[in-house]
């Protein structure tokens, strides 16, 4: 337990004199926060719109003043006329045209089958099919009022709610895909690194030498990193609760345990990678490319797995982020209890054990 | 227990059908400095680290400090120091701070870390560096400090792998006069070395060619045998047999 110590303390003063690298630590989770909070948002606001009325009646108008008085459109040149909008798109000034043909109000009130056109910029396919959506359903609230005046046969009056998220924030997907992100980062790449730096300088050659037990030198390699990982789970709650307005509904201790758990496998998977290179070079490459980038692209925390063909989703399966990602947004944001995750939570201990115990192996392999 | 330090009878050590090291036998008696020569890829630092621990043997027999290697591991482990041939102290601790760290791994109780630190630190004369960074240090200070901290837990022997690389000459005699106050308190010294003029100084040196020991003997008797005047020219007869280059 003696040596556990000594070596404990030795960890710690290798973080704290690294100071660049410590900063980067405590501050990437902050500057990623304050970056996908504030810069990055699949949010579309004040689209700039441009109306072509043919009609010029009061229901037209009408409806010309209900789009413009929505926070989602800004309302691009007063008078366009049909020719114009192919160069707007061209020039880029619009991401989206309405026509209201010329017999808009008289068919509106005679024959009630009128006829819009919307015409989107789709070369961002997902900018296109929001502001689609958002103004096919002004368009619908138009069309209420006018029936109020009117008497229909029947109606279906469509109620929608958003659970969880009534606002439809986007902070409340990227919160739990921004807390994976960094402690993966800072857990597996920053533990491999430090272990294959020991044996690139020759210290683990000693260390081996000496009466120490090989696991106790791994460990101790994990608790700072531990202790930081936790510093910077408070750091991202604390900002995303004061500045971003994210709820916790669910029970923080629950939400601390499982983010424990799952520094714990990512810290395994540090070791493990750390076992079986011997350059911090390909430690680097090896923590990137083959864990990052499949944790940003399967996580579900930017593509929705949802959608990908049924291998990519077989893949996804075996990320880890992708489980700690479904439990956090369940526990944060729609405030489920272990019951409800504990599939989840079993997959991460499994993982977590499994990587642990292949770390401990390789490592042990090397000595002979 | 016999007065031999380490006992060494036909260890081998095979990677994928190459014998690194093949069968070799030698003895080392307390409190000898034992020169372990051998041009490189001659099969010494495979040797010496299964003498550490560090590797398990294929075949053959060896026991360290009167401990067997493949049995008592551990045993071997509290009675040995190791310096290795890359700089092994931490560059962003202090001097103070690597003293302890290395001393508490091999579990030396605090109060005597304490007092034998103030001790290692007026005979180095280090006292007004104890609190600088190891980075900061030259070259030679540094290997001097590795040595120091290598033998600071009383180990019955210490292994050196070519502690003197690139250090100027002045450093590598002071560096031997540490190793001499070594063996003065009766501590075993096993070294290998690069430079023939340090080869000199040991007690006794076996030169490795192959994977084998080709001479064993102390530096004046192969002297002798190889009608040489210098260790250097001894090497040189010895080295040139080898087949295998690295």
């Amino acid at each position: 337990m003696k040596q556990f110590y000594h070596f404990i303390l030795k960890e710690f003063y290798h973080i704290f004199r690294d100071r660049k690298t410590l900063l980067i630590l405590l501050g990437m989770p902050m500057a990623q926060i304050i970056i996908f909070g504030f810069a990055l948002s699949n949010e579309v606001k004040n689209a700039h719109i441009t109306i072509v009325n043919e009609s010029n009646g009061a229901a037209s108008v009408q409806l010309v003043q209900k789009i413009e008085a929505s926070k989602y459109f800004e309302l691009y040149n007063q008078s366009t006329r049909t020719a114009d909008i192919e160069k707007m798109f061209k020039k880029g000034v619009i991401k989206v045209a309405l026509v209201i043909p010329s017999d808009f109000d008289k068919t509106i009130l005679a024959q009630n089958n009128s006829r819009l056109q919307i015409i989107a910029d789709a070369t961002d396919p997902n900018v296109a099919t929001t502001l689609t959506a958002y103004l096919s359903i002004i368009i619908a609230d138009f069309q209420k009022e006018i029936n109020q005046l009117n008497t229909v046969p029947y109606t279906i009056d469509l109620e929608t709610r958003m659970m969880y998220n009534p606002q439809l924030k986007g902070a409340y997907n990227f919160v739990p895909g921004v807390m994976a992100m960094v402690l993966l980062l800072v857990c597996t790449m920053m533990t491999s690194l430090t272990i294959v730096r020991e044996k690139e300088l020759g210290n683990m050659e000693i260390l081996l030498a000496s009466p120490v037990n090989p696991l106790i030198i791994i460990l101790a390699k994990a608790v700072p990193y531990l202790i930081l990982s936790i510093i910077n789970i408070i750091t991202i709650l604390l900002l995303s609760y004061f500045v971003l307005d994210v709820p916790i509904n669910g029970s923080l201790i629950l939400l601390f345990a499982v983010s424990i758990l799952f520094i714990l496998v990512s810290l395994s998977l540090g070791l493990l990678i750390s076992s079986v290179t011997d350059s911090q070079k390909s430690a680097m490459f090896i923590s990137l490319i083959v864990m990052f980038l499949p944790t940003v692209m399967f996580s579900g925390f930017i593509f929705p797995i949802e959608n990908m063909p049924l291998p990519l989703r077989t893949i996804s399966n075996i990320i880890p982020a992708k489980w700690y990602f479904i439990i956090v947004k369940s526990v944060m944001i729609k405030g489920l209890g272990f019951k409800l995750i504990w599939k989840e939570v079993l997959i991460l201990t499994g993982m977590m054990l499994f990587l642990f115990s292949m770390a401990i192996k390789k490592f042990k392999i090397r000595l002979s | 227990m016999t007065n031999k330090a380490i006992i060494v009878e036909k260890l081998s050590k095979t990677f994928n059908g190459f014998k690194a090291v093949d069968e070799i036998s030698f003895e080392v008696g307390r409190g000898e400095i034992f020169g372990f020569l051998g041009a490189n890829g001659a099969g010494k630092t495979t040797a010496m680290k299964m003498l550490c621990g560090l590797s398990m043997p294929s075949s053959g027999k060896a026991t360290v400090a009167g401990f067997d290697i493949y049995q008592e591991n551990e045993s071997i482990k509290k009675n040995i120091g190791y310096m290795s041939q890359k700089f092994s102290l931490y560059e962003d601790l202090t001097i103070r701070e690597n003293i302890r760290f290395y001393a508490g791994i091999y579990g030396i109780r605090p109060d005597i870390i304490k007092t034998k630190t103030v001790q290692l630190l007026t005979q180095l004369s280090l006292e007004k560096e104890a609190d600088q960074l190891v980075g900061q240090l030259p070259l030679g200070w540094k290997q001097k400090l590795a040595f120091s901290v290598a033998i600071f837990h009383d180990p019955q022997i210490v292994f050196l792998d070519e502690p003197t690389g690139g250090v100027d000459p002045i450093t590598r005699r002071d560096f031997w006069n540490m190793i001499y106050d070594a063996t003065a308190k009766g501590i075993t010294v096993f070294v290998t070395t690069h430079y023939m003029d340090e080869a000199e100084y040991c007690d006794r040196v076996s030169i490795m060619v192959d994977g084998q020991i080709d001479a064993l003997d102390t530096p004046g008797n192969l002297k002798r045998l190889y009608q040489a005047e210098s260790m250097d020219q001894v090497f040189l007869q010895i080295a040139r047999k080898a087949k295998r280059t690295e």
